[in-house]
């Protein structure tokens, strides 16, 4: 178990290795750099930039050097101080500009998490025990909706109607008041208050995938030879429920729990737009418009960090509850 | 029915109270085409410390019979008729009355009726120990201490013949073979004592030598334990070696009833004949084709009133077996089967043997 967790924890690296030169090199296709992009926007503003002023900007931020320089003056402050460059549009530490974005951002995922697993997981149980009633239908009639409405469209009606119905829009994380202040229990609280909307709307799909796969999982497990052993041998309905296809039925769901924390990560972006989320995703799309390249590809690599450890968790979790990946995988 | 001419020895209607009394059970699936009949009017009876075979043809309604008997036949199907578990100091009770969530049901799945099933590979719960299964059913039907649960757990396993019990309840069900699998799940049938043990193919999934050693076990357990078994198998020739008693199904009913050598002696029924043209013996020479029953055993969906053999029967008698339903009759002592070349049969159906010209 431990050398298969030190094991997993190896390839870890490899893989963050890769997404980072992958990150750089995808940030960096784009015909032009920041500072072309930075001189376009000088001549549409009417005061053009002298040549010798790009050319000592080039060579300032090292955009003349080839792309592995430019790579390694990155990734090697990154790994050994933590320093992820400087902004060229923002004039600041790229660390700075994340740093709250970041941590909103994972708060703001592990909350969608949990909200998609408490209102999925009892409602995939009751449809699934009661298969075909009215219920049934309506929850997986629900859930088509909840699949099939793309989540910046539920954030822009649940907009216009709390704007039309209570006078208020439900946008941004915080009160305007604690914008910029220092965290506080107050400012906590501003947030868990703002968080419910923007939660529904980034993990209403979610939980309508996880609804269907865990019911169809279910219904699968329920006629299971085991199942039916157990239900020979006295053991009551609902314990029964509980300790067996549920517990199996779980597998597959945390085995995913990895790849949802990215989904919610990647697919809040339109929503955080829309909603005005102070996290990473707007961020992000507003540094690759501006060819910002330090701060497109650290958003690009913690996103990439979030993907892999969640998948790296869900990994060594389903090896810890499931005995059958565990002989596999410690063998 | 004239009980006189009965031999005591060879009788199925023994002086010995039943155990279990099946009633004119009938199962219904309404599944999408129609309603499947997987059991007609099934009516046997299990003696104590006896073992009923229950053979026929792979889709002929046998496991929809004996999950019946603990009421855990697919959630859609429809069950009418009685299933009576007798008990020497009160009533029988009625095993199909009972509601889902009943204790007194609880108490009888895997108390006084234990089962076990055709596929070991999957009869277990992947992701929880054999220990931790075989204790629940202990801890359900022995005793509420622990302790003495996982001794009897021990002691049970050992009894089945598995090595190392102790190190055993700690293992997975993917750690044991095939064998290893039925007989802990032998040990967790029996390890409530039950009265009686439903045996759904438990060795059909087993290769030949180790089918024999399960075989053996059973026997011996029975010796042992003086527990009751209903025997199901699509083999007669396992039939052969288990059972006291035999019943024959073909299409949701029992066609012929006899005590084992009785069958054997004399069948009276021509689908039993054909089962018994189909099985593999020993002394047949090898390349010589096995005889098969002709056709297929059809899907019973809306079945005719006739005889559900007759399609397929080498000796059916147009105009009487797909005309009307040949009750099941004794046809010589302790001897029952339900086919009109027998004048009793006949005469039971309210039909003249006269009209029986060929
Ligand atoms: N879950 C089910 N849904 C629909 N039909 C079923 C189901 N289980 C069994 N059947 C049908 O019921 C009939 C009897 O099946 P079964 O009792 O399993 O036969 P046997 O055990 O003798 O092979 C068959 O025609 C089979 O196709
Ligand atoms: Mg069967």
């Amino acid at each position: 178990m431990l050398s298969y967790t030190v094991r997993r924890l190896g390839y870890m690296i490899v893989n963050l290795t890769l997404i980072s030169i992958v990150c750089f090199y995808i940030i960096n296709l784009p015909p032009g750099s920041f500072i072309e992009t930075y001189s376009t926007q000088l001549d549409a503003a009417g005061s053009p930039a002298s040549q010798a002023q790009l050319d000592y900007l080039t060579a300032r931020y090292g955009l003349d050097q080839p792309l592995y320089v430019q790579y390694w003056n990155w990734i090697v402050p990154l790994v050994t101080q933590g320093d992820f460059g400087y902004s060229f549009e923002w004039q600041q530490p790229v660390w700075t500009l994340l740093a709250d974005r970041l941590w909103l951002t994972i708060i703001f995922s592990i909350v969608s998490m949990v909200f998609v697993y408490a209102v999925s997981i009892p409602v995939a149980l009751y449809s699934a025990t009661h298969q075909y009633s009215f219920g049934d239908y309506s929850v997986n009639l629900l859930g088509v909706i909840g699949l099939a409405v793309p989540n910046f469209l539920l954030a822009l009606l649940l907009l216009v109607g709390s704007a039309k119905f209570f006078g208020v829009t439900p946008t941004g994380l915080y009160s305007p008041q604690y914008m910029n202040a220092p965290w506080s229990w107050d400012k906590f609280v501003d947030l868990l208050i703002h968080l419910p909307v923007p939660v529904v709307v980034v993990g209403l799909a979610g939980t309508a995938a996880t609804i269907r796969i865990l019911r169809s999982q279910l219904l699968d497990e329920f006629q299971k030879q085991y199942v039916i052993t157990a239900r020979a041998k006295g053991v009551p309905e609902r314990r029964l429920l509980m300790k067996y296809p549920f517990r199996v039925a779980l597998n597959p769901i945390i085995s995913t729990a990895g790849h949802l924390l990215p989904e919610i990560v990647s697919g809040s972006t339109i929503v955080a737009i829309v909603l005005g989320l102070p996290t990473i995703g707007p961020l992000l799309l507003r540094s690759i418009i501006a060819q910002d390249t330090y701060v497109a590809a650290s958003s690009l690599m913690m996103l990439g960090v979030l993907t892999v450890v969640g998948v790296v968790m869900s990994d060594i979790l389903l090896t810890i509850l499931d005995p059958r990946v565990r002989m596999n995988r410690t063998n | 029915m004239s009980t006189s001419v009965i031999q005591p020895t060879d009788s199925i209607e023994s002086t010995t109270a039943p155990l279990l009394e099946i009633k004119n059970l009938r199962v219904v699936l309404p599944i999408l085409e129609g309603d499947l009949v997987a059991a007609d009017g099934v009516n046997i009876q299990i003696k104590p410390g006896k073992t009923l075979g229950l053979v026929g043809e792979s889709g002929c309604g046998k496991t929809m019979t004996a999950q019946s008997i603990l009421q855990i036949a697919p959630k859609i199907a429809k069950t009418s008729g009685q299933i009576l578990l007798h008990y020497a100091d009160r009533p029988p009770t009625d095993i199909v009355a009972l509601g889902k969530n009943d204790p007194e049901l609880l108490r009888i799945r895997g108390g006084e009726c234990a089962m076990i099933f055709q596929e070991p590979m999957t009869s277990f719960s992947p992701v929880h120990t054999i220990g931790n299964q075989l204790i629940e059913a202990i801890l359900l039907h022995r005793t509420s201490d622990k302790k003495e649960a996982r001794e009897i757990a021990i002691a049970m396993l050992d009894k089945v013949g598995i090595p190392a019990p102790a190190e055993t309840l700690k293992k997975y069900p993917h750690h044991l073979s095939g064998g290893m699998r039925q007989r802990a799940m032998i040990a967790m049938a029996l390890s409530s004592r039950p009265r009686l043990l439903i045996a759904d193919e438990p060795t059909t999934a087993l290769d030949v030598t180790v089918q024999a050693q399960v075989l053996r076990l059973m026997r011996d357990l029975q010796r042992d334990l003086g527990m009751a078994i209903l025997y199901i198998s699509h083999d007669l020739g396992v039939i052969a070696r288990m059972a006291d008693e035999v019943a024959v199904m073909y299409m949701g009913s029992i066609v012929e009833h006899a005590p084992v050598r009785e069958l054997f002696r004399s069948v009276k029924h021509p689908y039993t004949k054909g089962l018994m043209g189909s099985a593999p013996r020993i002394g047949k020479k090898s390349g010589e084709p096995l005889a098969t029953i002709m056709g297929n055993v059809p899907i019973p969906i809306n079945k005719p009133t006739a005889c559900g053999f007759f399609p397929r029967c080498p000796v059916g008698i147009a105009g009487i077996c797909d005309q009307v339903v040949p009750p099941l009759v004794e046809v010589a002592p302790g001897h029952k089967s339900a086919c009109f070349r027998y004048p009793q049969v006949l005469a039971a159906a309210g039909l003249e043997s006269g009209t029986t010209n060929e």
